[in-house]
């Protein structure tokens, strides 16, 4: 037995996890890709000296389980990357956390910008913000244009590389970790009273579905149910979540293209939606709602029927301002054939989330690895296969209407109860994978116990790291100035990428 | 000799044509169901630009500061030559709308050569995209105003449109004079990068034509590069308004009135433009740009067949 199956939140004994040679590891890795799974998390957790353990979960969609494993491996070891393209970001990432040298990977730089060579080792980058070397083409019509990490729009820092050829985008490399804050360290020792306020600020417009999955981990590790009032609640908030931000985004990729009147309706709906969560706990993106044991804040009849009425209203006007875009030729002229990702390649370098469902990619935690209130009521997954900004646009509308859909079912069946039950001490030696599937795609955490209960080790994948090499491949061969338009069709986060 | 008539439509040329802006930019607010903003903002913006210090980097050369100034001084002389709605120019000569189209030239070759000075990627990038474009533009301006020229017989822009009114516009000569409009309209879009061509509201530096060009310009600078701006709409819009709206009625209120009124419904047309369409893909501006010259080249066959 070289892997333990899990399902999305189950905790199991640390112990349980089967600690195999660091060959077998890379064989039942990328022998495990191969077979269809797919990286969800590949971090490395303990120290020994010079030995690190490293551990990877897999993530099975078909058969709703995950497989955990784990190696001892020492400062340097073979490459997954040229075997298995998922490992790419994760390789770099433990390279530049802890200094594990993997040789022979084809692109080996670090992600971040971290101050300190990872624990004094001199196999560990040492980074200045800013600097670092960059692929270049050389050739006498290629130029090379850097934009950012300031930016001309208020958005987060990033860097990126192109190399052109005129018009033409031959290559493009995006530089982050601008935004690194020391989050999974600070995460460690907790939960305290600082840990919630960490984990709703991974990703400032995921917080409820980065606290939720943060929450299941802390329920399942205390080995406690939460009440299913307090399970619809949360499911109301995630999707809520997921229609104010994807109609955010429907307006927002309208005004890339110059149209303006999806962009100001929907800049105004997003608006309506975010309201909707204030009136679940009087914070327009949710924060204080989802609490370990539950939710903070009940609703009572009054907010429901208000509620209700607002959902139709917002189900309503979205309908017009959207439907607008798919009926403008000069949109659709803008949105076809942009920024295309083949479903070879999402399914090469395992993207998730609307990314991977506009490649025709049925991927949906929700569906996939069903957690809280998806276990009893399924949403349809929305998918399109063209793969390029139209696809991403499209499958956003698609989900705007399930989840109003779902939300508004949800409300009329709100089971009764109470919403918040104090859950006991975390479990010590435990571990557990929570999933879940915020707006942008899959979200991953993973929490170790300590003998005493503490968080030994905390990590959280956010969506955005699987996701940005989708975008810098989508932009091949594309028009350089139909950059923004892709990058807004990912939308993806600086700060869940850097945490 | 100084026509008085060409003084006031100068002076109100000079005073109106900020308006413009201000006209698009509310239409396109009360599209989007918002309030706008002020109607004199880009007056206030032009005198608070002018209160600024600019910021000059250490690697520009003197050329940097040319493109605002020769810009802004070539619109100027350009508006010496044009009528607006029949009111006799300042200046004329047989063969002046060939100096107006290359005026417009002059403030481009100064403006991209500012740009290139920078040394920025992006600003080469703006720089490139203007010259492709307005190499493309300038055929479709040339041909419309020969159209207009084999019209009416006349070299000279005063002349030409004093010849060009509501009589030619309904006799067999006015599909050709439709064509030669459509076309300069198209021009009119594209040199002040409006939507479909350009997005004059866009942050974005990669998608940009025009902006991107004047991003490192600040203070009186910038506030000369607006004004030029203005001064460009203007100028091509009374070339437009005047073959559109030709009210000759001899009246010097009412024509310059009517003028007027062209110009802001002009403006108004141009926000609806923008309202109802996106922007074009940068690849296909250069078709829709062939296809004014293409207007332009059927207008001129139809008058000189």
């Amino acid at each position: 037995m070289q892997a333990l199956s899990v399902y999305n939140g189950q905790a199991l004994a640390a112990s349980e996890i089967p600690v195999v040679a660091a060959d077998q590891f890379r064989s039942e890795l990328v022998r495990s890709v191969a077979d269809g799974g797919r990286i969800a998390a590949l971090f490395a957790d303990r120290r020994e000296g010079t030995r690190h353990r490293i551990q990877a979960v897999v993530a099975f969609d078909a058969e709703s389980v995950l497989r955990l494993t784990a190696a001892w491996i020492d400062a340097q070891y073979p490459s997954l990357t040229p075997d298995c393209s998922q490992a790419h970001w994760f390789e770099r990432e433990m390279w530049e956390r802890h200094g594990i040298v993997p040789v022979g990977h084809p692109f080996l730089k670090p992600i971040r910008f971290l101050p300190h060579a990872a624990n004094g080792k001199p196999s560990a980058p040492r980074a200045v913000c800013g600097t670092a070397d960059f692929f270049r083409m050389e050739g006498e019509e290629i130029h090379e244009v850097a934009v950012g990490p300031v930016h001309a729009g208020i958005i987060e820092p990033g860097h990126f590389r192109f190399q052109c050829h005129g018009e033409t985008v031959y290559h493009l490399e995006i530089s982050l970790g601008y935004q690194h804050r020391g989050v999974q360290r600070a995460l460690v020792g907790g939960p305290d009273r600082r840990t919630i306020h960490y984990i709703e600020t991974l990703a400032g417009d995921t917080s409820i579905a980065h606290a939720s999955a943060y929450c299941r981990a802390l329920e399942s590790l205390a080995g406690t149910r939460i009440p299913p009032r307090a399970q619809v609640i949360r499911g109301i908030a995630q999707e809520l979540e997921r229609v104010a931000n994807h109609i955010g985004d429907l307006g927002a990729l309208a005004g890339d293209v110059g149209y303006l009147p999806t962009m100001s309706y929907c800049g105004r709906i997003r608006g309506d939606v975010l309201n909707m969560t204030a009136v679940l706990c009087g914070n327009r993106f949710g924060r204080g709602l989802v609490r370990p044991g539950g939710v903070a804040f009940d609703l009572d009849q009054d907010s429901v029927d208000e509620l209700k009425r607002r959902v139709r209203a917002a189900a309503k006007d979205a309908k017009v301002a959207v439907e607008l875009l798919w009926d403008s030729p000069s949109v659709m002229g803008r949105f076809d054939r942009t920024g295309a990702v083949s479903r070879e390649t999402c399914e090469r370098i395992g993207l998730v989330g609307v990314a991977a469902r506009a490649c025709g990619v049925a991927r949906d935690v929700r569906r996939d690895f069903p957690y809280g209130i998806y276990r009893f009521a399924q949403l349809p997954i929305s998918t399109c296969d063209s793969g390029d900004v139209f696809a991403r646009a499209m499958v956003r509308w698609l989900e705007v209407q399930r989840s109003l859909a779902f939300v508004e079912e949800q409300l009329a069946a709100l089971p009764p109860g109470p919403v918040l039950r104090p859950i006991g001490a975390l479990r010590p030696g435990h571990a557990v994978v929570t999933l879940a599937e915020g707006w942008r795609g899959e979200i991953c955490h993973v929490a170790a116990t300590d003998d005493a209960g503490r968080f030994e080790h905390y990590q959280v994948i956010d969506p955005s790291l699987h996701n940005w090499f989708g975008l810098a491949l989508a932009l091949r061969n594309q028009q350089i100035s139909d950059f923004p338009l892709c990058n807004k069709s990912f939308n993806l986060s600086y700060c869940g990428h850097d945490l | 000799m100084v026509a008085p008539s060409g003084l006031i439509s100068l002076a109100l040329a000079l005073a109106l044509a900020p308006m413009m802006p201000s006209i698009i930019n509310r239409t396109k607010a009360l599209f989007a169901g918002r309030h706008g903003q002020p109607w004199l903002q880009p007056y206030r913006e032009l005198w608070k630009l002018l209160h600024k210090g600019a910021v000059y980097s250490h690697t520009t050369t003197p050329v940097f500061f040319t493109g605002p100034i020769v810009g802004c001084a070539a619109m100027l002389v350009g508006l010496l030559f044009v009528p607006l709605a029949g009111t006799h120019p300042l200046i004329s000569f047989p063969g002046d709308f060939l100096l107006v189209a290359y005026l417009l030239g002059l403030a481009r070759f100064f403006t991209v050569s500012a740009a290139l000075d920078t040394g920025s990627s992006f600003e080469g990038m703006g720089a490139s995209r203007e010259v492709f474009f307005s190499a493309l533009a300038e055929p479709a301006l040339l041909l419309a105003l020969a159209t207009l020229a084999a019209l009416s017989g006349q070299l000279s822009l005063a002349d030409i449109f004093a010849r060009i009114d509501a009589g030619v516009l309904a006799s067999g000569a006015g599909p050709a004079l439709l064509l030669a409009a459509a076309a300069m309209m198209v021009v009119f879009l594209a040199e002040n990068a409006r939507i479909p061509v350009d997005d004059p509201n866009t942050h974005l530096e990669l998608t940009m034509i025009h902006e991107v060009m004047v991003l490192d310009h600040s203070g009186p600078d910038l506030a000369a590069i607006q004004y030029a701006a203005c001064l460009k709409m203007w100028i091509l819009g009374s070339l437009l308004v005047s073959v559109l709206l030709p009210v000759r009625s001899g009246w010097l209120l009412a024509d310059l009135g009517a003028g007027i009124l062209g110009l802001g419904l002009l403006a108004v047309a141009t926000g609806v433009v923008e309202s109802v369409m996106a922007r074009l893909r940068l690849v296909r501006v250069p078709q829709f740009l062939i296809a004014a010259s293409i207007l332009s080249i059927v207008a001129l066959v139809l008058v000189v067949r």
